[in-house]
């Protein structure tokens, strides 16, 4: 079926099969590859995107469930070269040792940092309870995210 | 998964209508699910009917007191809401611990109810049990740690995995059900459905070509109400053991109590033994301890769960304090 969907601000029109994973229409269809895929089953959350700028598992989600929606990828985040202030926390607090979970993290935090502005640790934790980190430790990323709202240390 | 066609209607008389389309036609609203068993091979339809877009998603005031949910609203959207939170905040609760930050923004009122088991036989295309036709529940005498202590002496022993399902009882919501031929409206206590050899591979009374389009709250009354999640861990992991309670007050004393217990039965179990316990009684941390006794009174563990009877009666236990508005 034709589908128009808007990614990053880009619209795009296609005619995809109903059972594509917006996951895959993301990386296959579109290259944009920054989307990872872990578990495919709604579980490590690598796979976050902006869904009408909410949080939302791109491996759960069919990619003509986005049709007429606006999709926003870890591709959207840095402007000109520049990152975004989260992604330059992470590089600072060292928030990625393998960086495959990193997009997916990135995008859940942008929207609870936009709804968010001044969170307290704990709600930090619990924003970043849906995606799943094997190298860090997590303390890190919730080091990262205090910087990104302007706090030195958690 | 298997390939099939896929519907996006707009209102909810073209969705009814696509549910009769023919084949197997299944509703999808987030997907949290739906999206997994299709994967899984589990649910194999030939439509999918998108009903996000047909399906109200908005809380409204009825005429007397109450509130309308619409099946389409989002989990966090519950977990936020100020007169859900004022006014049913076991519900809001509930909502709130619901999964993941991603699962709440993308979850529905009608998904979580109308969810399957989450049994991990019942997951695996492998295991055929009763609940996909096949003639044995393989938790019954296999790896049963985290499925039922009550109403399990049927076929199929599940634990209902909805968190919404439990606090709505407890309130004494009402559902209405729609279909191309008509509308009816179910208690949500009478919606869920015990397994039996005939009903075993449904958990509800919802029919295929039905669609649960509201969630009706009573008007609360002069009432207190806590909820009380025991968890392996704190956030994102269903729960081991819940329990909702519902105190109807008179004065510093409870006149009648709705005591819910969540993953622990195939359908959010009555605690009657100890509502009635808690009637008439002051509310009090005498009161919490009565009522943790008599909510486990009656329970039949499996091989490996005899340790929910303890975090059950814990669960009750803080829920009554949650009500008397101690920390717990």
């Amino acid at each position: 079926m034709i589908v128009e969907v808007e990614v990053n601000g880009k619209r795009h029109r296609r005619d995809l099969e109903p059972r594509l994973l917006l996951s895959d229409f993301l990386r296959q269809d579109l290259q944009l590859t920054g989307t990872h895929v872990g578990c495919e089953h709604g579980v490590c959350g690598a796979c976050t995107v902006l869904f009408d700028g909410e949080p939302a598992r791109s491996c759960l989600m069919l990619a003509v469930q986005a049709d007429g929606h606006k999709v926003g990828t870890v591709e959207g985040l840095a402007v000109v070269n520049a990152l975004s202030p989260l992604q330059a926390a992470f590089r600072e607090a060292h928030a990625l040792q393998c960086g495959f979970c990193t997009p997916g993290f990135l995008m859940t935090l942008t929207a609870f940092l936009r709804d968010t502005p001044n969170p307290g640790p704990l709600e930090i934790r619990e924003a970043l309870s849906g995606n799943l980190c094997r190298c860090t430790g997590y303390q890190h990323i919730v080091e990262a995210v205090s910087r990104a709202c302007g706090h030195p240390r958690p | 998964m298997k390939a099939f066609a896929y519907v996006n209607p707009s209102n909810e008389s073209d969705a009814l209508a696509a549910l009769r389309s023919g084949g197997i036609v299944r509703p999808l609203g987030g997907g949290q699910d739906l999206l997994a068993r299709l994967k899984d091979y589990l649910d194999e339809p030939d439509r999918l009917v998108s009903v996000k877009g047909a399906l109200n998603r908005e809380a409204a005031a009825t005429g007397d007191g109450g509130l309308r949910i619409g099946a389409a609203m989002r989990l966090f959207e519950v977990a936020e809401h100020p007169e859900i939170l004022k006014r049913y905040p076991a519900l809001a609760e509930a909502a709130s611990t619901v999964g993941s930050p991603q699962i709440r923004h993308q979850g529905t009122v009608g998904g979580n109810l109308n969810q399957r088991p989450r049994c991990w036989y019942f997951r695996q295309e492998e295991f055929v049990c009763f609940k996909k036709g096949g003639n044995r529940c393989f938790a019954a005498d296999g790896e049963n740690q985290y499925h039922s202590i009550f109403g399990n002496d049927g076929p199929s022993k599940i634990v209902h995995p909805s968190s919404l399902a439990v606090p709505l009882v407890a309130y004494g919501a009402r559902f209405r059900l729609a279909s191309a031929s008509g509308e009816r409206e179910v208690a949500a206590a009478d919606y869920f459905t015990l397994p039996s050899m005939q009903t075993v591979q449904k958990e509800n009374v919802l029919a295929d070509d039905e669609l649960l389009t509201h969630v009706i709250l009573p008007a609360p009354g002069n009432v207190r109400s806590g909820h009380y999640e025991v968890r392996f861990k704190e956030s994102r992991d269903w729960p081991m053991a819940f329990a909702t309670v519902v105190l109807a007050m008179n004065g510093p004393s409870i006149d009648s109590a709705r005591v819910v217990l969540g993953a622990v039965a195939p359908v959010p179990w009555r605690a009657e033994d100890a509502e009635r316990v808690l009637r008439g009684r002051l509310l009090d941390d005498a009161a919490a301890d009565v009522a943790g006794e008599a909510a486990v009174r009656g329970a039949k563990p499996l091989a490996q769960n005899a340790y929910k009877i303890r975090i059950t009666r814990t669960a009750v236990k803080r829920a009554v304090l949650a009500a008397a508005g101690r920390s717990v």
